[in-house]
This record gives structure tokens, sequence and C-alpha cells, in this order.
């Protein structure tokens, strides 16, 4: 029993962590008062070029390199339209979700030639797991040796870059001046204009962060979960950390906390698949799967607290002439 | 929606921006055909002929095109409500499934003359019914429509995965979907008229649908520029503040709004199931839903803007097929590149352009633009 709950909790870590670099990547666009749809994308787009780039160069670091450059390739397009040309940020995070979608499969087919597939990494291509010192030792002791070999032991540097990342983003938000702008033109760009600091700039930095945390978010999906790209590997995964950053309520340590929940939820379900709950019987899978989108429409609503988004959400800015 | 821009002529507006907007995706999605490694040309001529060629072609062209009529018009009376409602995907295979539980229920015992019209309102008022609950979060609990419907989509992927692994699913079958409809619930196809104009057609599942749809288009129209209803929407749409000044009641508007939106992608349904594949199964909507926002944008929310786009979308699909027979490293994924481009140029970077469109027209005729319009304080 306590071993399945540990493997039930280390394929959690697992699960929640590509949800937990896309949460955050979506935090700084949101905060910096951009919308972002397109987090879907552009982890897709990052999961196909990490893949390709590993495998043709042979190496996990030039592959999440690429990652993370044509991610925040395709952040840079969504500030063109959304910050340079006023664009509507939800139909152009909609383009990107599709352009991502499209081009994977058919540079994909067209490199590899292997139905969307590429070639499967070798194990110096992609980030393998790392194994703490006296993980294997103390294994055997019971409940510390499962939780530290299992939990905390035994993933890719890429997990431990994740989690790291919340108190970063924590620090950056909360402490340092980038981040207070950066909130600052998320709630009201008036008054940061005003104070002679362009908005348009620190609107494309915050996305260049977006990019760049989609960007392993996605090489963690195709380069460290898996061996390789598989088309729409991503499956909806952006959506849900969409969900997750609103759970949040828009702050670091929650998003941390919703990820790991709904990562949670998705670990559950297949772990479940199939088998009785002690109390309320046989839960149908498609359940549990749907359950991060109940909650968050529920959250929505305002029945758990309300989720107040950043006020200049999703409107471009105009200088006043 | 306002714009910061001053007014072009209107032929300049709704036709020309629209139209440099979409060569500019299509010279984008060349590239990456060149990037694949096929000629750009050669693929055009390919899915054109595909599309237009032979009367096979066109009845399929056309049958895409239905489908995308509907979804368009269901994202365009939305949006002119200031809506985005993403959740047509889920709005349709909702409507799919009221289609479903009265097919099911009478195709042994009715004729389709019977059973078509009450698929009709049952596809609309599941498809309505799925938007209702996004628009009355959003009218009374302030909750992003964008967002909920998006989690719409997803619950509703989910639950109707659910019924047709269970319910739905006749015992005994392994596949995820309903039983093959009788007779009863199979729409007449339009294949026929085609045929008139001499061309030959192997099935194709060209359908009354089309016709429905178009009937749809010009409701559409009627809703919303000949109505009061549709004048409140629009004024909902341009401004909201004025709206409530104006007493127009936000909830009702919204709620309106967002179920006749449904009720068209519900709609949308008729034509895949009961025009041509005569169940329900696992995806059936497979991105029509998306494709939608597309046609709505490139036909800039006008409903004869939206058929011409629709036909244009349907035009991809069926010469994207042929495309992938000819040219093996091109699948039909490239429409969604397409797609992707349109909704991008037509859509986010709409106003790309028009800066230097106007300057061109000042320069040759200032009076056409009024020279104190160009300074563009505008709106």
């Amino acid at each position: 029993m306590f071993n399945a709950i540990v493997q039930v909790l280390d394929s959690t870590i697992r699960l929640s962590v590509p949800l937990l670099l896309a949460c955050l990547a979506g935090l700084y666009s949101e905060r910096a008062g951009i919308f972002d749809i397109g987090l879907e994308g552009k982890m897709l787009v990052g999961a196909f070029a990490g893949a390709s780039a590993a495998a043709v160069f042979h190496s996990a670091l030039i592959g999440l390199g690429t990652a993370i450059l044509i991610s925040v390739a395709f952040a840079l397009v969504h500030g063109f339209a959304s910050i340079t040309h006023r664009g509507n940020q939800i139909v152009s995070g909609v383009a990107i979700n599709f352009i991502a979608a499209g081009s994977t499969i058919i540079l994909g087919q067209a490199w590899f030639s292997q139905g969307g597939r590429t070639p499967a990494l070798q194990p110096g291509e992609r980030f393998a797991a790392i194994t703490w010192p006296g993980a294997d030792a103390i294994r055997d002791v019971p409940i510390i040796g499962p939780i530290y070999a299992e939990l905390i032991s035994g993933h890719s540097i890429l997990v431990y870059f994740a989690f790291a990342m919340v108190p970063f983003t924590w620090w950056v938000l909360f402490r340092t001046r980038f981040g207070l702008r950066m909130r600052a033109v998320g709630e009201n760009p008036a008054a940061v204009d005003t104070a002679g600091i362009s908005v348009a700039w620190l609107r494309y930095r915050a996305l260049i962060c977006t990019g760049i945390l989609t960007g392993v978010a996605g090489a963690y999906l195709s380069m460290a979960q898996n061996g390789g790209f598989v088309k729409d590997m991503t499956a909806g995964k952006g959506y849900i950390a969409l969900a997750a950053l609103i759970f949040a309520k828009w702050k670091p340590v929650n998003a941390m906390f919703a990820c790991l929940l709904f990562g949670f939820l998705d670990a559950a379900s297949i772990r479940l698949q199939g088998s009785p709950l002690p109390l309320v019987g046989k839960v149908p899978a498609q359940f549990m799967q749907a359950l991060p989108y109940v909650l968050t429409v529920i959250l929505l609503a305002g029945f758990i607290g309300k989720a107040i988004p950043p006020r200049a959400g999703g409107v471009p800015y105009v200088k006043e002439r | 929606m306002s714009t910061p821009y001053a007014k072009l002529p209107a032929w300049a507006d709704y036709g020309l921006i629209p139209l440099i907007n979409l060569s500019v995706a299509f010279i984008v999605a060349g590239f990456v055909v060149m990037l694949v490694g096929e000629n750009p040309f050669r693929a055009a001529v390919i899915l054109v002929e595909g599309a237009f060629g032979r009367g096979t072609g066109i009845a399929f062209t056309l049958f895409y095109a239905t489908t995308f009529i509907f979804t368009g018009l269901s994202v365009a009376v939305a949006a002119h409500c200031s809506l985005f409602n993403i959740g047509t995907e889920g709005q349709a295979y909702i409507g799919g499934l009221g289609i479903a539980l009265v097919c099911l229920s009478f195709d042994s015992v009715l004729p389709w003359w019977v059973i078509f019209p009450i698929a009709i309102v049952a596809a609309a008022a599941f498809g309505a019914l799925w938007g209702l609950i996004p628009a009355y979060l959003q009218a009374k609990r302030g909750s992003h429509i964008v967002i909920t419907t998006i989690m719409f989509n997803f619950i509703a992927a989910s639950a109707m995965v659910y019924l047709l692994v269970g319910a739905l699913k006749p015992a005994g079958s392994q596949a995820p979907q309903t039983r093959n409809f009788l007779a009863g619930a199979e729409l007449p196809k339009l294949n026929w008229v085609i045929e008139l104009f001499g061309a030959k057609i192997r099935s194709a599942p060209l359908n009354i649908c089309f016709l429905l749809a178009l009937v749809m288009a010009f409701l559409v129209w009627l809703l919303i520029w000949r109505t009061r209803l549709g004048y409140e929407m629009r004024t909902y749409g341009h401004s909201p503040k004025a709206a409530r000044y104006a007493g127009i009641s936000e909830t009702r508007i919204i709620i309106t709004a967002m179920m006749i939106s449904g009720a068209l992608a519900g709609m949308m349904a008729l034509n895949p199931v009961m025009g041509d594949q005569h169940n329900v199964a696992i995806d059936f909507v497979s991105g029509a839903g998306y494709v939608g926002i597309a046609v709505a944008l490139m036909g800039r929310l006008h409903p004869v803007g939206i058929v011409l786009a629709a036909i244009l979308f349907g035009m991809l699909y069926q010469g994207g097929a042929e495309l992938a027979f000819e040219m093996p490293a091109i699948s039909r994924d490239m429409i969604v590149i397409i797609q992707g481009l349109v909704i991008l140029f037509a859509g986010a970077l709409e106003h790309m352009f028009r800066p230097y469109i106007q300057a061109l027209f000042a320069s040759v005729s200032p009076k056409s633009v009024g020279m104190q319009a160009v300074k563009g304080t505008g709106a």
C-alpha cells in the first residue's frame, strides 16, 4: 500500500512538471497583461524542435537550446501580433496553436518520414534520470528509503529545474524591479508608460520568459519523459496549464500546488483504471480526465474564492494622443 | 470592435485588405511547402484541380463547406456580441448527441422528412444548452467566456467518450460509436444538382444540409442587421457601456447570443452525422469548430463572407486530400497550417497592412480617406 502511494506520487511529479513549466510560462505573460492561449502550441514546437535537434546533433543540450529558441520565436510572433500590431491576443494564440500543430506533423514527416515521429533518442541525446548520492544504499530503509529513492532522487535535471523555477519566479515577480514593473504593466500600463518605461519592451521581455519556459516544457516532454517526439504529444497540457494558472490565481507557489493537484488527478486516473475506489465505487477514467476542467470552471464561477485576472490582461495598450 | 485607424473606401476595407491578408497567409504556406521540398505552385494546381476539377471533387468541397458555414456562423454570431466562442467544437459535439438520441429512437419508424426537423431542433437545443452554461457564467459570475468554453470543449469530449464507449455503444461492438442509423435517418443527397451541369459524381456525401446552411446564413444576416435583437447584440459588441445605458439587459443579450451561437454549432453535426457517416463516432467534429474561427474571421463576420470563406476552406480540405495522394510529403495537416496562418494574418494581424494601404490611398487620392483621418486619432 505504501509503495503504491509512493509510486502514484512519483508519477504525479513526472506528470505535473510539463504543466508546471507551462503554467509558470503563462504566469509571466499574463502578469504582463498578455493573454496566452498559445502555451499549447509553443510547448508542441518546443518538443518537436528539441527532439529533432537532439536526434540530428546527438546532444541533449543542443536539443534543449533549439527547443527554447523556436519556442521563443513563436512567443515573439505572438508579441508582434498582440503588442506591436495590437491584434486580438486570443485570436493570435489560437493561430499559433494551429500553426504549431500542423507544422510539427508536416516537417516531422518530411524530415524523418516516420509518420510524424522523430527518431528514437539514444541515451546521450536525452535527459537521463539523476540518481542522488546514497539513493540506492537506503532504498530498503522503510518509509524514508522509498521516499528518498523514488520521489526525490531519480528524476531528470529538468524536473529539478521546474521546481526551482517556482521560488525563482516568486523572487523575480515580487523582489526585483523587473517583476514590479511587469506586474504594473499588467495592471495599469498607462502608469508604467507615464513613468517613462516602455510598455511594449516590458511585455516583449515577459513573452521571452514565456517562450523559454514553454521551450523547456516541450523539451521535457520529448526528451525526458519520452524518447522522441510523437505528433500532438502535448495533448491539451497547455490548456490544463492555463486552467492551473487561473486556479492558482496567477501566483507562483499556488501554481505549483495547482499543477501537482492536476498531475495527481492524471496519475490517479492512470493508476485506478478499472479498479474500484473504496467509497464511491468505480470511477470512469473520463471523469478523472475532465475533473481539472470542471474544477477550473467552478473556480472561475467564483464558487471557490474568486479568481481575478490582471486588470489590463487582453487589452492592447494604446498610447494616449 | 473599434479600430484606431481611419476609414478606407468600403471596397478596400471589405475586399482589398482581406485579399492581401489571405495572400500573405498563402505565401507563407508556400514557404512551408518549399521547406518540405515540394514545388508550391504545383501543389496549388493539384489542390485547385482536386477541389474543382471533377464533379466528385466539387461535391466534396461543398460538403465540407456546409460544415464550415455552420461553425463560421456560430463564431460570427457570438463575435458580433464581442463574445469569443471557442466552444463551437464542443457545442457541435454535444449537438451530435442530440441527433444520436433522435435518430436512434425514431429511425425505424419515421421517414427522413419527419426525423430531419426533429433532429434539427434536437441538435440546436443540445448545442445551445452547451453554450448556455458558459454564457450564464460570463453574464452572472463574470468568468471569462474564452476560458470556460475551452474547458467545456474538454468536458464535452470526455463526456462523449464516456457515452460512446458505454451507453451509446451497441452490445458486442468494439468500435466506440453508435450503431449505424437505418434508412429513416439518412438525408437525401444533392449530387444530382451538380450532375445537372453535366459533371459525373461517384458517391459523394453532399446532402440537403447544404441548403439548410444557406438558409441559416440568410437568417443570421436577417437577425444581425434587420432585427432589434441583432441591433442590441451589435450595440453590446461595440460598447457594453452604451448598451447598458440604453437599457439593454447584459445578461439577456449574452445568454441569447451564446445560445444562438451554440445552436448553430450544434446544427453543424447534422451534416457529417446524418448526411455522411450515419452514426455518431468519437471525435466526429474533428476540428471543424476551430475552422469556424478562421472562416468567421476571414468572412469578416458577414454571412456572405462566411459562405465564401467556408467554400474556400472546403476547397482546401478536399484539395488537401488529393494533394496528400500526389505529394506524399504533404499530408492533410498542411490545411491546419494554412488555417493557422489565415487566423494569424486575417485575424490577429488584421491591421498590419492597413496603415500602408491608407498611406497609399492618401497619396493617390487624399479625398478618399479624408486627410484629417490619416493622422489616425480615430476611436
